[in-house]
């Protein structure tokens, strides 16, 4: 299914869907420090974006405000149709339907790979133990270390981890997957592994927001590429134009120090 | 964790093992002046305690004879009194009639403790069991419903102990545990009233708090409203295990990362099951070297409940003492009722090194 979908042609985004994620004016302060400025955003189903930009100009903000891991204080935001509000309920729903991976992989390192995988699909999705742990065996082989399932995370290496993070996600069947640096954290040996793994899940239409560094990556399956900086998005635009033409001074500068 | 591997030295010829090894010792203890002044004097000390020791422990000791007279005139330890008034050690002042009772509580508290050490009864039926058994218990302790009715003034012994002990930590853990999560929560009245009550319970000393309960509740209280004395004591250990334990939990809480919070919230996990599959299975075992030796203390504090009256091991020892027809051997009595604590609490330190083994090593 994955390698298959590797060359397959991914289906285009429908802009006559309604919009997967939706933010209009949106705002965030950490105290008095404004990190995130008049943000408005649409990303649409099957849609695949690249957030870049120098550190600290509220990139992984921004995709941690999608999931609600943080509070936004002004404006919108619009999640598969439901609003972001301090409704408890409503966010824990919208949050099974979102998979995330981290830098850090944050995997439970007292569970091992397979129970790691089954525990959201039991405990969340209330699934049958039986059912998730077949789920979960897919999801190992898609990315491609079924061998695994009964070692605990601390005896795999990072690449694997963050294979094991991915899969995770992907138990909860979700319509979003945010990557928050996913390759950060990597030896330069294993960043290979894992964009691949995110590569085949880009060709098989999942909605996909990373922030990344891997501008090669982005190159390859973004649709769009969004440049931020200092809490604004400076630009957004395809990553054939945004590598070639970008058109903001700042874009400039961070393209130069990115590629060299 | 792994050993550090040292390089083994060469196997030796069979004819040099002994020559070697003497060797190697004289070398250890003689080999420069300060090892052979040590070595000397350590001799020295050896030679006159351990002989008069295995004279009192063993040789001169009374070992069988029952009767009073031969611990008179014996220079040696009394065991046999031990063994003469091992009901009343271990039941203290409970009807003699009837010890067969607290003697089947014993062997099934200690039966269900050796049940619950093994990882394949940990299922929630293991509280079931032991909810039952503790109401078994306390029907054989009290009495009532057929048995004759025995009021907990005239408890006594080794099943006091072991109740006290497991009733208290047993429900001391869950509390305390709440305890450490509220004074983690970010609700301002919930953390205030887990800070004061923590606060104030660790400010106090067991002895008080004991006083408390037995002495000065029932002079606010109406005599109606007053729960038994055992019960009083055995709330105040409770109280103060859990305060303790809440601390010892809270510092394992610390050491979890963010991280693991942030991937329970992101596929949905709600705050209790967070806790409960993902930040506490991983906070107790960091907090597992502490929490033993909380708990190993609080084994052996059960024994203060004697100050308030209720007889313990060693109130019914200091009891059994108090025969005149007997030497009141006091040494072989706290001796023995010492090697019970020290079996209890080496038991559960060995429970906890196997818990902190078990599972993954590495992070």
């Amino acid at each position: 299914m994955l390698s298959s979908a590797a060359k397959r042609v991914p289906p285009m985004p429908d802009p006559s869907d309604p919009p997967a994620i939706e933010m209009i004016g949106m705002n965030k302060w950490y105290g008095n420090f404004h990190v995130l400025k008049d943000i408005d955003l649409t990303v649409l189903r099957g849609e695949k974006l690249v957030i870049c930009g120098p550190s600290g100009s509220g990139k992984s903000t921004i995709i941690r405000c999608i999931n609600r891991l943080e509070e936004h204080q002004q404006g919108q935001i619009v999640v598969d149709g439901v609003e972001l509000t301090n409704d408890l309920k409503k966010i824990d729903l919208i949050r099974r339907d979102i998979g995330m991976v981290f830098q850090h992989f944050n995997l439970f390192p007292h569970l091992t790979i397979l129970e790691n995988l089954t525990l959201a699909p039991i405990w969340v999705r209330r699934m049958r133990r039986a059912q998730a742990e077949q789920t979960a065996m897919h999801y190992l082989e898609r990315v491609k270390i079924p061998d695994q399932a009964h070692k605990y995370p601390g005896q795999l290496s990072g690449g694997q981890q963050q294979r094991v993070a991915i899969a995770r996600a992907l138990c909860m069947s979700p319509k979003i997957m945010l990557f928050d640096e996913p390759t950060s954290a990597l030896d330069p040996e294993m960043v290979k592994e894992v964009l691949d793994t995110m590569i085949a899940l880009a060709g098989d239409g999942m909605t996909m927001l990373c922030v990344t560094h891997e501008m090669g990556f982005a190159r390859q399956i973004a649709d769009r590429v969004v440049f931020m900086d200092q809490g604004e998005i400076v630009e957004m635009n395809t990553p054939s134009e945004f590598f070639s033409h970008p058109r903001h001074r700042r874009s400039k500068l961070f393209l130069t120090q990115i590629l060299n | 964790m792994k050993a550090l591997s040292l390089p083994l030295p060469a196997e030796p010829m069979p004819g040099q093992i002994r020559f070697g090894a003497l060797r190697r010792s004289a070398i250890l203890l003689f080999g420069t002046p300060l090892n052979a002044v040590l070595t000397l004097l350590f001799g020295v000390l050896l030679v006159t305690t351990v002989p008069p020791m295995l004279h009192w422990l063993v040789i001169d000791a009374v070992l069988f004879d029952p009767s009073p007279r031969a611990c008179r005139v014996a220079t040696g330890a009394c065991w046999s009194f031990i063994y003469a008034k091992s009901g009343q050690l271990l039941f203290g002042i409970y009807p003699l009639d009837e010890r067969w009772r607290p003697a089947i509580v014993c062997v099934l508290i200690l039966a269900l403790l050796a049940w619950s050490v093994r990882p394949a009864s940990w299922a929630p039926r293991l509280a079931a069991l032991w909810v039952a058994a503790l109401v078994l218990i306390f029907w054989l302790m009290a009495g009532g419903f057929g048995l004759a009715e025995v009021p907990t003034s005239s408890w006594g012994g080794l099943p006091v102990t072991l109740i006290l002990t497991v009733v208290a930590i047993g429900v001391a853990f869950p509390v305390g545990i709440l305890l450490a999560l509220a004074r983690r929560s970010t609700m301002p009245t919930i953390r205030i009233g887990a800070v004061v009550l923590i606060e104030s319970v660790r400010g106090l000393p067991l002895l008080s708090i004991l006083f408390v309960a037995s002495i000065m509740m029932p002079l606010f209280l109406p005599e109606a409203l007053l729960p038994d004395k055992f019960v009083r004591a055995l709330v105040a250990l409770t109280i103060f295990a859990a305060a303790y334990l809440a601390e010892v939990i809270r510092g394992g809480l610390q050491a979890i990362p963010n991280g693991q919070y942030e991937a329970a919230a992101a596929v949905g996990l709600p705050f209790w099951r967070t806790q409960y599959l993902v930040i506490l299975p991983q906070a107790i075992r960091v907090a597992i070297p502490a929490l033993a030796n909380t708990i190993i203390v609080m084994i052996k504090n059960t024994s203060l409940v004697l100050v308030v009256g209720l007889f313990d091991l060693i109130s019914s020892g200091k009891a059994a003492l108090a025969d005149p027809d007997w030497p009141s051997p006091a040494a072989e009595t706290f001796l023995f009722i010492g090697a019970i604590f020290f079996a209890l609490s080496f038991s559960f330190a060995r429970f906890a090194d196997f818990l902190e083994r078990r599972g993954p090593t590495a992070h």
